[in-house]
């Protein structure tokens, strides 16, 4: 346990072992999981301002501290601090690693309790809902009965309505940012590139890697900068790179000449240094899974309609291309039509899908404001 | 005669879909379509204000009436805003937006000074009133005498306080009379609830939109309008029923 200089701000790190079995989407359970998670703040007496924070595909709980593998400053420190929208001096913050992750959740880099070896392959598929069944008995554990807020972007956003759509009782706002209700054909286009990319490496052995002492770390290097692309907009990298040159002059080669490869090819070097390429498969897959409206006979709002108390805003960017405004527009017509009370921003910034994990002042103003109301309506000071 | 004299007395300008400055008005006054708003709608009701700018009106709806107010609101800006000050608004635009609600999902669906900058005005009415039980429209008359004497005397489009744009840059491209609007209400069978006839400074006057003469009077007007057979649709006629003789002959 670690506190600031003010003495108020408590941030906690910890791995738990669920007491009971995680049930799977997919058929059977995982036993004796383990959830690793931080927490920033204090919950207060009245156990009301708790905040759960849902992270995207890659990121993980180290929402607003230094990562303890590349040193770097946490990931939302631009939305979740001191006086930001997401305030630890007033709220209690969760986050946990997402079953399958590989920052000490349970996944498939993990030992098999059973055979004391890394799972691989045996791990089984995994789902968003049983990523928010796994952070439901987190807080279970934890003894934190409801939340003011879930809050997430990306892969998180679907962690956000997927709660809104199993466990509304539980809540008392949620927002979702540059998020979908389902995986389009699109999105998982990208990812099966990014899977046949890390499967297509000598090195992954059939998901076996592990146990053989090698790391598939071309293919999921690869797989990274195919996905890095996707998180940005063409203005945000013609305007980062252009077509400027690494050195003087063309190599008349295959070396990194532009800028842009040399930029590519170091974001997929540092990527693997923290990341495990079967964490990607499994979570990847469980994104591409997801479809909320589909267990509702294709009806979106039957998915909200047990959540019509909660109160929800969802945010979009203007340039994100990889879950485009489109989709949060059809997560507020269903809420609409499922009697919630809904906010939406679209929010212009040309930077891509990256914008969520920006300073965006726009999204700063949405998320602070709804969520002190949401508080305030709650009866937080 | 000088358009500049309107500026005094001019309701708050129209146009919230380009200029997001619909609540701008004097401290401590209240705008008099808001006060006549307020004055319509019931207490606690479901309203769902269109081009609700900051939120101005639906803070007032919430906190003196008690309503479950929602917004849709054009600029980011304005929402966030309505976010700030604890209100739900989605950011839209009425005449794309409004077909993703639900019909009947409101009792009030209010639309403020807007109607005039609306691509398709008339669409929009009738979505206002396939989403809510009623409708609280208002919108500046360019029927009234300034207007006519402007267009009269000086031969250009009339541009007052209200309506301080250019021809080539207002984003008031369907200007109406009050005469044009209660025809528009007749052809959709619409049911005007109430009229009254605004001016800053001056209380709501309720009229009668069919006189001539508050064409020439009303520099803005709000009219509360429901469907033609009240909030409620008629019953299908069940034909296993037996035929009604009816109490009148018995």
């Amino acid at each position: 346990m670690a506190e600031d200089g003010s003495g108020s701000i408590i941030a906690e790190e910890g791995v738990i072992r669920l007491k009971k079995p995680l049930r799977l989407d997919s058929g059977g359970a995982l036993e004796k999981l383990e959830i690793a998670y931080r927490t920033y703040g204090r919950l207060n007496a009245a156990r009301s301002n708790a905040i759960l924070i849902c992270h995207a595909l890659t990121l993980d709980q180290h929402v607003a501290s230094v990562h303890p593998v590349t040193g770097k400053p946490g990931w939302w420190n631009m939305t979740v601090g001191p006086g930001l929208p997401i305030d630890p001096d007033r709220h209690f913050i969760i986050c946990s690693n997402v079953v399958g992750g590989c920052m000490g959740t349970t996944g498939p880099c993990s030992a098999n309790p059973k055979t004391g070896e890394p799972y691989g392959l045996s791990f089984p598929m995994i789902t968003i809902a049983d990523m928010v069944r796994a952070q439901a008995a987190l807080l279970d554990q934890l003894g934190i009965e409801t939340l003011l807020a879930v809050v997430g972007g990306s892969m998180g956003g679907m962690q956000v309505l997927q709660w809104a759509a199993d466990y509304p009782e539980r809540l008392y706002s949620a927002v979702c940012i540059a998020a979908a209700p389902r995986h389009s054909a699109q999105n998982i286009a990208f990812h099966e590139v990014g899977r046949q990319a890390i499967m297509a490496d000598p090195d992954w052995r059939a998901g076996d890697y592990a146990r053989q002492g090698v790391r598939p770390e071309k293919g999921l290097s690869v797989a990274r900068m195919a996905a890095h692309i996707t998180y940005l907009s063409e203005v945000a990298l013609q305007r980062k790179f252009g077509r400027e040159l690494q050195r003087d002059g063309l190599s008349w080669g295959f070396d990194a000449d532009f800028q842009v490869e040399s930029y590519l090819r170091h974001q997929g070097a540092r990527f693997v240094e923290r990341f495990d390429a079967n964490s990607y498969l499994y979570i990847t897959r469980a994104m591409d899974y997801f479809d909320l409206a589909a267990a509702k006979g294709g009806q979106l709002a039957e998915a909200f309609r047990p959540a019509r108390d909660v109160r929800f805003c969802v945010l979009s960017f203007t340039s994100d291309w990889l879950y485009p405004t489109t989709e949060s527009r059809s997560i507020v017509q269903a809420l609409n039509a499922a009697g919630a009370r809904v906010s939406f921003v679209e929010i212009e910034s040309d930077k891509g899908h990256d914008a969520f994990l920006l300073d965006e002042p726009v999204m700063r103003a949405a998320l602070a404001g709804f969520l002190d109301s949401a508080g305030k309506a709650r009866g937080l000071a | 005669m000088s358009l500049a004299a309107a500026a005094d007395d001019a309701p708050a300008a129209p146009g919230a879909r380009l200029r997001p400055s619909r609540d701008i008005g004097r401290p401590g006054e209240l705008r008099p379509d808001f006060s006549e708003i307020l004055r319509l709608v019931r207490p606690g009701a479901r309203v769902l204000d269109v081009g609700c700018g900051e939120g101005a009106l639906l803070e007032l709806l919430v906190a003196q009436k008690g309503c479950d107010g929602r917004g849709l609101e054009i600029s980011a800006e304005g929402v966030a805003a309505c976010l700030a000050r604890g209100l739900a608004v989605v950011q839209g635009d009425a005449d794309r937006d409004l077909l993703a609600y639900p019909s009947h999902a409101f009792d009030y669906a209010i639309l403020s000074q807007t109607l005039q900058a609306t691509v398709a005005p008339r669409e929009v009415l009738i979505q206002l009133l396939r989403i809510a039980d009623r409708a609280i429209v208002s919108f500046p008359n360019f029927g009234h005498w300034r207007m006519r004497l402007s267009l009269l005397a000086r031969g250009r489009m009339p541009e007052t306080a209200a309506l301080p744009h250019e021809w080539w840059s207002t984003p008031n491209i369907h200007m109406c009379t009050l005469r044009d609007f209660t025809l528009l209400c007749r052809d959709l069978e619409l049911r005007i609830e109430s009229c009254a006839a605004l001016t800053t400074g001056k209380p709501p006057r309720i009229i009668d939109p069919e006189k001539e003469i508050e064409n020439w009077r009303a520099e803005s007007a709000l009219f509360l309008l429901s469907r033609r057979n009240g909030a409620k649709r008629t019953p299908e006629p069940d034909p296993d029923a037996e035929p009604q003789t009816g109490d009148l002959f018995s």
